[in-house]
């Protein structure tokens, strides 16, 4: 029997306002000693209240509506209870029947085509402080405690690990296109809990789910789901059950493991918060937002296509990661003022080709890898002016961001403008020539190939300075000439 | 000098300004009083006379250099739910029996920059639950009327050492009655303002959304005096009201001819009612009709779900506000745990009440999945009803008049062991704190030598209108002006 997986994910994601979600504390707590970041709101202490973020809120609306959501005309708060060290008041100020947005959805590209996946709800909570064990006791730093969070629950409309990386993907790409989170993972900005089942292939019912938690990389979501899908179906195959269950991801033994099952499940008591009124939003605010929203992955990459010509995959690799996307668009501009002008698809070649390369061999971003987008138009004009060729301009693209220096100067200064002058380069030609005699014949005799390995002898005893076009042509007609004096 | 205590708020701020007493010598007053009274009423868990000198000190040096801040060098104490920065404060528990607040709460804030001097932090029933303050963790206080009797609660503290003398003025809180229902009791004036009018930022909560902080004084002069100071928008409390607050102490004017008083049937006539309160509420009626009051009958259908709506709605909340007392960050934690689980059920074990437990698991069940529906979410529309019919009322009058508790101060250990007798002590104080309303109650005469209090209750936001009411009967009566014999 053919099984297919079933997957929902709950992701958390930090918002990056300045202040918490309730008190004026620093949210950015990241290099923080312990406690510092701390008062009387976010320790818990009694007696003190909440008072809501407008940022916060802000931020999440402007998430639901890049996630296609309905936005709330009111809102509110509830308490979830439960007894945790991390907890400081022992319940979590979230949203449970009134989510600030719901109803939308997200588009992930699944082998060329785009699937809809379903956005459930984007509501707002808090954060908890986090727990350290230190020499068998346990401490509590509440740096984190109270830090905005929005919980982005997905429609179990997703089939695959392969699906959730994309969705994973897309979603840290809108949120950091929003510049609302740094959806940093590692670091804990975003985290995924996944909802999984299997059944037979046509079954309409789902299977029974079980919670996946502690997955802390996208590579860790990828690898617990397949190893949960395959377990599941083990079990199923075997003529077990599924249990319904919390199972956690131990990373170093590659599998998940039952952490709680469902009689043993919480409850949250979820009830109205007392110290919050509900919030009122009102239409006017949201219309604002709207507009205010920055140029969305999805809208570029089309305008990317009908604008630029760029193909899906080039505009898809551009608009994956926002700066990489505003660096290319900087030279894009720049590219059109130049003269020669250097093309948008040019760019795109040089960007998704040559400079991700160097980023992956570096390990660096694109704001890290110390090239401006005047820097490649610059060199590009070399191309395109005739003064270097591809070739060259690929060494000085190393030697730019090795060295800060712009590429003409460098051109200059390691003499690589290129040779086009064809009385010289004839001299070289016919030098090479004579130096290969076997060569020569051979292509005489019929093998046409080794024409390319005497036009590389050619480059190398111009240091690759020479005109390719030029030379290719000077090779042919030397070549030619000689047919015709062996005739 | 003895009798500087007896001073009301505003005889002794004359006094003062007058340069006939100064600050140091009111303390002192007070300080000598505490002395003398203290050992047979025990109204105060902490005296705090260093600092209370120190602030009469500096009080008196303010008003050499020209300061005539509004409290400047009145004595009063605080109800020992209200955080005092520095100053221990317990909510009358064990858990909380040596924690000290970093911060002072918003109503103590104001105190201090209105240049009040703190005496200390009276008793109270354990985290406020309780209506003779037998409940407090550390010893009963005393009627000063009548030693072997309660002062009520949960304010009896506050209550017993306005009565008695102690200091001039005292802060409570009332979230079912406990300012009012101890005022009665003990022969003071007790205002519990609108909810949301004074901030609850650094109360100890209870219960949320019925919490309020209220006054009580030795007339109801002082009543407006203190409101005109605390009432208003604090940023820090997201429930207290942006409402203007007026000059109270302007209002009273003494006139109350037209004002439309609404007698509850129901009260008056309620089989719990002991006669001697009757007849002195009638007394007070017949009072304010010679004055030019029209009386006339209201009836509030539902109030008589009140004390059932009130045992699901603050317990439920109470489950939430107490769960951060669990030995982790502050507070009381038992030794011995071997694990959090353990350390959790040992703290909360030993460090709550028998009266505080109890609250917690009727509101635990109160808002467990399967009983939310027909228990939390039932009382909150019952809640609803109960407010509807104040406003039915008030189209029709501008004050609701009855009693404030249906007996004078009873017996220690009289109702102790049996909770809901206890609870009834409440029935005609808790509606106005479920429907958010302004309450005072004024002394109205004695019944079998134990004073009795007259329920006035406003239309939110209107308690000039009821001061106005209380002041104009207090002044045409001589019952705020007898005190104990304590001699
Ligand atoms: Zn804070």
């Amino acid at each position: 029997m053919e099984y297919e997986a079933i997957i929902g994910l709950e992701v958390h994601v930090q918002l990056l306002t300045r202040s918490k979600m309730f008190c004026g504390c620093d949210a950015n707590y990241q290099d923080a000693p312990p406690n510092t970041h701390v008062c009387p709101v976010c320790l818990g202490l009694p007696g003190a209240l909440p008072v809501i973020n407008r940022r916060a809120v802000e931020y999440t609306i402007m998430t639901g509506l890049a996630l296609n959501c309905q936005i709330a005309q009111v809102t509110k708060w509830d308490r979830k209870n439960y007894h945790y060290p991390d907890l400081p008041k022992d319940y979590q100020i979230s949203q449970y029947d009134l989510p600030l947005t719901a109803n939308g959805y997200l588009t992930i590209d699944v082998d060329g085509r785009p699937k809809r996946i379903g956005i459930r709800r984007v509501h707002l909570e808090e954060d908890t402080g986090r727990l350290y064990h230190v020499d068998g006791r346990a401490l509590v730093d509440y740096n984190r405690s109270g830090v905005p969070l929005i919980e982005i629950v997905s429609e179990p409309d997703i089939r695959s690990p392969e699906e959730a990386r994309l969705y994973l993907q897309k979603l840290r790409t809108i949120v950091r296109y929003l510049g609302v989170s740094s959806g940093d993972m590692e670091a804990g900005a975003l985290r995924v809990d996944a909802n999984v089942s299997v059944r037979p292939v046509g079954q309409e019912t789902f299977g029974t789910q079980v919670e996946v938690k502690n997955m802390n990389s996208f590579r860790s979501v990828k690898l617990a789901l397949e190893y949960e899908i395959e377990r599941q179906i083990g079990v199923l195959k075997a003529g077990g059950t599924v249990v319904r269950e919390t199972r956690g991801w131990v990373e170093s033994e590659g599998r998940t493991v039952s952490q709680r099952s469902k009689e043993e499940a919480h409850d949250y008591r979820y009830f109205p918060e007392p110290d919050l009124p509900p919030l009122e939003i009102a239409p006017a605010w949201v219309e604002a937002l709207r507009k205010a929203l920055p140029e969305l992955p999805d809208e570029k990459a089309v305008r990317y296509r009908r604008e630029y010509g760029l193909s899906s995959y080039d505009a898809g690799l551009i608009v994956a990661d926002r700066h990489v996307a505003e660096w290319y668009e900087q030279a894009v501009a720049l590219g059109a003022q130049a003269r020669p002008a250097v093309p948008p698809k040019t760019l795109a070649n040089w960007l998704t080709g040559e400079i991700f390369r160097l980023m992956h061999e570096r390990d660096q971003d694109i704001e890290s890898l110390n090239l401006s987008p005047a820097a490649l138009v610059e060199l590009l004009g070399l191309v395109a002016d005739g003064t270097i060729n591809n070739n060259v301009a690929k060494s000085v693209l190393r030697d730019v961001i090795e060295s800060g220096t712009p590429p003409a100067q460098i051109v200059e200064e390691r003499g690589l403008r290129q040779i086009s002058d064809e009385a010289q380069l004839a001299h070289i030609v016919a030098r090479v020539l004579d130096q290969h005699p076997d060569e020569v014949q051979a292509y005489l005799n019929g093998r046409e190939q080794v024409a390319k390995w005497l036009m590389g002898q050619v480059m190398r005893a111009t240091r690759g300075k020479a005109n390719p076009k030029v030379v290719m042509s000077l090779l042919t007609q030397q070549l030619e000439a000689r047919r015709s004096s062996q005739e | 000098m003895d009798d500087l205590c007896r001073l009301t708020l505003h005889e002794a701020k004359v006094l003062l300004e007058r340069g006939e007493c100064s600050a140091v010598e009111l303390t002192e007053a007070c300080l000598a009083r505490i002395e003398q009274v203290e050992g047979r009423v025990r109204a105060f868990l902490t005296v705090t006379p260093d600092e209370a000198l120190e602030q009469a000190r500096a009080a008196d040096e303010a008003r050499a250099r020209g300061s005539s801040a509004p409290l400047l060098g009145l004595p009063v104490a605080v109800k020992d739910v209200i955080s005092t920065r520095d100053v221990r404060t317990t909510c009358g528990s064990r858990m909380l029996e040596h924690y000290v607040p970093p911060y002072d709460a918003t109503a103590v804030v104001r105190l201090r920059e209105a240049g009040a001097v703190l005496l200390g932090k009276t008793n109270t029933d354990e985290f406020a639950m309780g209506s003779s303050t037998e409940n407090s963790a550390f010893f009963a206080t005393r009627n000063p009327w009548d030693v072997e009797r309660v002062p009520g609660g949960s304010s009896g503290g506050s209550a017993a050492a306005v009565a008695a003398d102690e200091c001039l003025a005292a802060l409570g809180t009332d979230t079912g009655g406990s300012v009012r229902q101890p005022a009665s009791l003990c022969g003071v004036v007790g205002l519990k303002p609108t909810y949301g009018r004074i901030s609850r930022y650094g109360l100890i909560a209870y219960a949320s959304s019925l919490d309020q902080i209220g006054t009580l004084t030795k007339d109801v002069a002082d009543a407006a005096l203190l409101l005109e100071l605390l009432a208003g928008r604090d940023p820090r409390d997201a429930t207290s009201a942006d409402v203007e607050v007026p000059t109270y102490t302007a209002a009273l004017t003494g006139d109350v001819r037209g004002v439309r008083l609404g007698v509850i049937r129901e009260w008056l006539e309620h089989p719990g009612l002991d006669p001697g309160v009757a007849a002195a509420v009638q007394g007070a009626l017949e009072t304010l009709t010679a004055l030019g009051a029209e009386v006339r009958d209201v009836t509030l259908p539902h109030s008589e779900y009140a004390l059932p709506v009130y045992y699901l709605i603050a317990p439920a909340e109470a489950s939430s506000n107490l769960a951060r007392y669990d030995g982790v960050a502050y507070g009381f934690r038992a030794s011995g745990a071997g694990d959090i689980w353990e350390l959790f059920a040992r703290t909360r074990g030993a460090g709550f009440g028998a009266e505080v437990k109890r609250r917690i698991m009727l509101g635990t069940y109160a808002l467990s999945a399967g009983y939310y529906d027909q228990y939390y979410k039932k009382a909150q529309k019952v809640r609803t009803l109960i407010k509807a019919d104040f406003d039915r009322a008030f189209e029709a009058v501008d004050v609701v008049v009855g009693p404030t508790s249906p007996v004078p101060a009873f017996r220690l250990g009289e109702r102790v062991d049996d909770p809901l007798q206890m609870y009834l002590a409440d029935i005609f104080t808790i509606s106005v704190n479920l429907a958010g309303l302004p309450g005072i109650s004024v002394p109205c005469g004695f019944a079998d030598g134990l004073p009795v209090g007259l329920q006035l209750i406003g239309r939110p936001w209107d308690e000039a209108t009821l001061l106005r009411v209380a002041h104009a009967y207090e002044q045409a009566t001589p019952w705020h002006a007898r005190k104990p014999d304590l001699s």
